[in-house]
């Protein structure tokens, strides 16, 4: 674990942490920006550029974008004064504590963890786009397909309606 | 001789690098290249100041300001100085952290921007292979900023002016992305360090991309995205001082100001910069026998220029209204932009000849006439008249 892991890491959980936890549902939102932006760091300093650009192009520029909006404009921003610590919270984070712990001790005792890690495979983004566009070009076709039709979709739901005679 | 002169800068750092340990180097290149940028561009935001000024006075008929120095040069030392000195206030009301970071997260990604577009033979701060990719990353974060700031400052001009915006950058974002993909095409690379090499001139004969069909309509489309990416006149409407103020800087004041009005400046280089490397030949010499003339001196005199045909268009066109700027970003700009992808696609697949001039020159005008017209269609335009008192 090198350092700048170890920081990336901090940032992220703490960007995930403040989201779950700030009372203001815009400062959640831009919290999970900072979560998003630690990903996309992580993803970089595995030497997935492709990826790690790309979750900031999406996540940060668009997803962000989206979240922030879809917050501003359907509630207001007042924030509740509820109680944070609720029964059910207690009971969530104790079910969650004892998740987390079972899981750690079954990966950790099963025999996959033993095995060498096979070599990572130098993926650049030449390569991406090649794949892409010989061996994957089928599903490739049918994303577009489907985000052609949610945007005509988009469309035909944003247009105003015609009076009817 | 002309070598020695085009690589002085290269030759210098790595001169300087040198008196380090070895330990060391890294970290004092890293540190010498990201000083060099941000002096660099800094200096040419003031001089851009006085400069935007100026032109703006000359064509409104007035004189811009002549008063700090010789001719007024010293105006932006006088500004930066009044910022600097300027009271900081910050609305109670307003949310004071993220108040405070919105000038931040502007300033950081465009700067980080400008890392990757070479200006300069071997003088691309950063040279990776998804380069392209990256400026296009870092770009988007600077929409979050102007949210925060619209948002924290509690105002609802500021909020109104960081909707318009972000409208505004997503809708032209598209045909932005779109219109260097062509590049990206017809390069094989998303590197724009190769993008620039696949524009080297050949004798007589310029390589820049602009000089084909696709690249010039792709040249256009990335200029006007541009221009409404980073929120300079005709599409000013997040700022539109005669609607909503200021917009989303409406509640910043002092040197928050200067910095929003350095960000936008420095995102205008990036995207300029951007604009040269994909489709002004980048740092090369339009003809193979002006190559003596050193690489950074070709970046940046096409970077001025651009700055000057910006400075020209802002004196000029008037204000888009918000269906105006919506309707021509998603009826014009985008098909525009698809029927360009195909354009350079039936270049690539054409020989070389006439024959491929005539078809592309057919695609690009084509569509920009019935585009064009569709534009117009079911609006009552006549001539407006003016009445005057007698």
């Amino acid at each position: 674990m090198t350092a700048s892991f170890a920081i990336i890491g901090l940032l992220t959980i703490a960007g995930a942490t403040a989201a779950m936890s700030l009372r203001n549902l815009v400062h959640c939102a831009l919290a999970l920006t900072v979560a998003f932006a630690g990903l996309a760091a992580l993803y970089l300093q595995l030497d997935a550029q492709f990826v790690g650009f790309a979750q900031i192009l999406v996540y940060v520029g668009a997803v962000a974008i989206l979240i922030v909006f879809a917050v501003l404009l359907t509630r207001s921003s007042e924030t509740p004064g509820a109680s944070r610590l609720t029964r059910a919270g207690i009971w969530g984070v104790a079910i969650a504590v004892v998740v987390f712990g079972l899981l750690t001790a079954m990966i950790s005792s099963s025999p996959a963890v033993r095995h060498p890690a096979p070599p990572i495979p130098a993926a650049t983004v030449r390569d991406i786009g090649n794949q892409l566009m010989t061996k994957y070009i089928l599903p490739l076709e049918i994303i577009g397909l489907l985000l052609t039709a949610a945007l005509i979709g988009a469309v035909i739901i944003a247009m105003p309606e015609k009076e009817a005679e | 001789m002309s070598n020695a002169l085009d690589q002085i800068f290269v030759t210098l750092k790595h001169a300087i690098v040198a008196w380090f340990p070895a330990s060391w180097q890294g970290l004092v290149s890293a540190l010498i290249t990201v000083a060099a940028i941000i002096a660099v561009f800094a200096g040419l935001f003031a001089l851009t100041t006085i400069l935007e000024r100026k032109g703006l006075g000359r064509i409104q008929n007035r004189l811009g300001p002549n008063r700090v120095g010789p001719f007024g040069l010293l105006q932006p030392v006088a500004d930066g100085l009044k910022a600097m000195t300027k009271e900081d206030i910050v609305p109670r009301a307003a949310d004071h952290i993220v108040h405070f970071l919105a000038p931040l997260a502007l300033v950081v990604p465009v700067f980080l921007a400008l890392a990757v577009v070479p200006i300069g033979r071997n003088m691309a701060a950063i040279d990776i292979d998804a380069g392209l990719l990256f400026f296009f990353a870092v770009g988007a974060a600077t929409e979050l900023s102007v949210f925060m700031a619209g948002w924290s400052s509690r105002n609802k001009y500021s909020l109104l002016g960081a909707m318009r915006a972000i409208a505004q950058m997503i809708s032209y974002e598209v045909p932005l992305i779109l219109s260097a993909v062509t590049v990206v095409m017809m390069v094989g690379s998303l590197s724009p360090v190769k993008i620039v090499a696949a524009q080297a001139p050949d004798g007589w004969m310029p390589g820049w991309h602009l000089f084909t069909p696709w690249g010039f309509a792709g040249f256009l489309l990335f200029l006007t995205a541009a221009t409404a990416e980073s929120n300079r006149s005709p599409f000013d409407l997040p700022e539109g001082e005669s609607e909503i103020i200021a917009g989303y800087y409406i509640e910043y004041s002092g040197f928050k100001f200067a910095l929003f009005f350095l960000g936008e400046y420095i995102g205008l280089f990036a995207v300029s910069g951007l604009a040269i490397t994909l489709f002004l030949g980048g740092w090369h010499a339009p003809f193979a026998f002006l190559e003596w003339v050193p690489s950074y001196a070709w970046f940046f005199g096409k970077l001025l220029g651009l700055i000057a045909l910006f400075i020209w268009i802002r004196g000029t066109l008037p204000r888009l209204r918000m269906d105006q700027l919506m309707n021509f970003a998603w009826k014009f700009m985008l098909p525009m932009s698809l029927v360009n992808l195909v354009t350079a696609g039936v270049w690539h697949f054409m020989g070389a000849g006439v024959a491929r001039w005539l078809v592309c020159g057919v695609l690009v005008a084509g569509p920009y006439f019935v585009l064009g017209r569709s534009l117009f269609e079911g609006q009552k335009l006549s001539k407006r008249t003016y009445r005057y008192a007698d």
